[in-house]
């Protein structure tokens, strides 16, 4: 989009390009904990004002009669070189925002899928919302302390995942972890792009 | 304050209406930005070092060029500012018809971006 001539010197450094993954998952699952691991900044909260009937996002006219909702969103950000930052968005954990999730998943490039074996289906949303919508993303068992040690495949297996989608242990609370698994979502994203292509140039 | 006698759709939002009121009078009741839509990473600069008050600038406003001094994004200010992106998208909006402000927006075209993006990206991470 052109926002017209700016007042900046010529020859000034030209504005990096943002680019997004999602961190989603159940409530309480460790979601903000991934984000502060790795980011360079401590997490920030953004909010988004709703309306109930969730037409428009950013409608606040005719919020009279309305009940209103705010949904949180909590985010942190890597500066990966002089023209690329990377944001990564913890999603609002309320099924009822998916509005909101819409908005996130434009244009991420990929999504990981917090899972608490204890409670497994907590995160069948967002495999669910990531599979159809076709964001690439890898499921990440996030090891808490108390927690029954499950196999890999044994979790892959219940979560009917499809085989090509990447299954990993994390611990959420440690930056190597963390970084693991964002690379991970990375290669698996170059891998399931390539696979598109090659479906595509076959069609 | 809720005034008894009014048809509803005049009266005023109830206490539950919690943040609304506050983020609809920085924007003096604009629900949308003049110009623009601004994703939540579309990317913020300030084109001047400091703005001195003028007519139909706020301090909202101000502390946003203030802000913007170095690279902010749609949701960094509004996380600053403590304020809704709504509110945020519309403050933009009023400095981009003035100048104030850069924005360069994400890549928003479906589907995934070259291989060169995920390689940065895979890099940058190592190298935390």
């Amino acid at each position: 989009m052109d926002y017209g001539p700016s007042e900046r010197p010529a020859g000034a450094t030209p504005l990096p390009t943002a680019i997004k993954i999602l961190i989603a998952g159940g409530f309480g699952v460790g979601k903000t904990t991934m984000v502060g691991a790795v980011s360079e900044t401590r997490p920030l909260r953004t909010e988004e004002v709703l309306t109930e009937s969730g037409v428009g996002i950013d409608d606040l006219s005719g919020v009279e009669g309305k009940t209103t909702t705010t949904v949180a969103m909590d985010f942190g950000r890597i500066t990966i070189s002089d023209d690329l930052v990377l944001y990564l968005f913890g999603t609002p954990g309320q099924d009822r925002f998916w509005f909101v999730w819409d908005e996130l998943a434009l244009g991420a490039l990929g999504a990981v899928v917090l899972a608490d074996t204890r409670r497994l289906a907590d995160c069948f949303p967002s495999i669910d919302y990531f599979e159809g919508r076709g964001t690439p993303f890898v499921v990440a068992v996030n090891c808490f302390e108390g927690a029954r040690r499950y196999r890999l495949d044994e979790v892959q297996a219940a979560l009917n995942l499809d085989p090509g989608v990447p299954v990993l242990l994390c611990d959420a609370r440690q930056r190597e972890s963390s970084k693991e698994v964002l690379i991970t979502l990375m290669e698996h994203a170059m891998k399931t792009r390539d696979a598109r292509r090659r479906a595509a140039a076959a069609d | 304050m809720t005034v008894q006698g009014e048809p509803a759709e005049q009266q005023w939002v109830d206490d539950h209406a919690g943040p609304v009121v506050r983020p609809y009078a920085v924007t003096r009741g604009r629900a949308r930005p003049v110009t623009g839509t601004f994703d939540l990473i579309s990317l913020v600069t300030a084109t001047r070092a400091d703005v001195t008050p003028e007519v139909g600038l706020g301090p909202e406003h101000l502390a946003i060029v203030g802000l913007c001094q170095r690279v902010q994004s749609v949701a960094e200010i509004a996380a600053h500012l403590d304020l809704p992106v709504g509110t945020i998208r519309v403050l933009l909006g009023d400095l981009v018809a003035r100048n104030l402000v850069q924005v360069r927006e994400p890549r928003t075209t479906a589907g995934l971006p070259d291989n060169s993006v995920f390689e940065a990206v895979i890099n940058g991470l190592r190298a935390l």
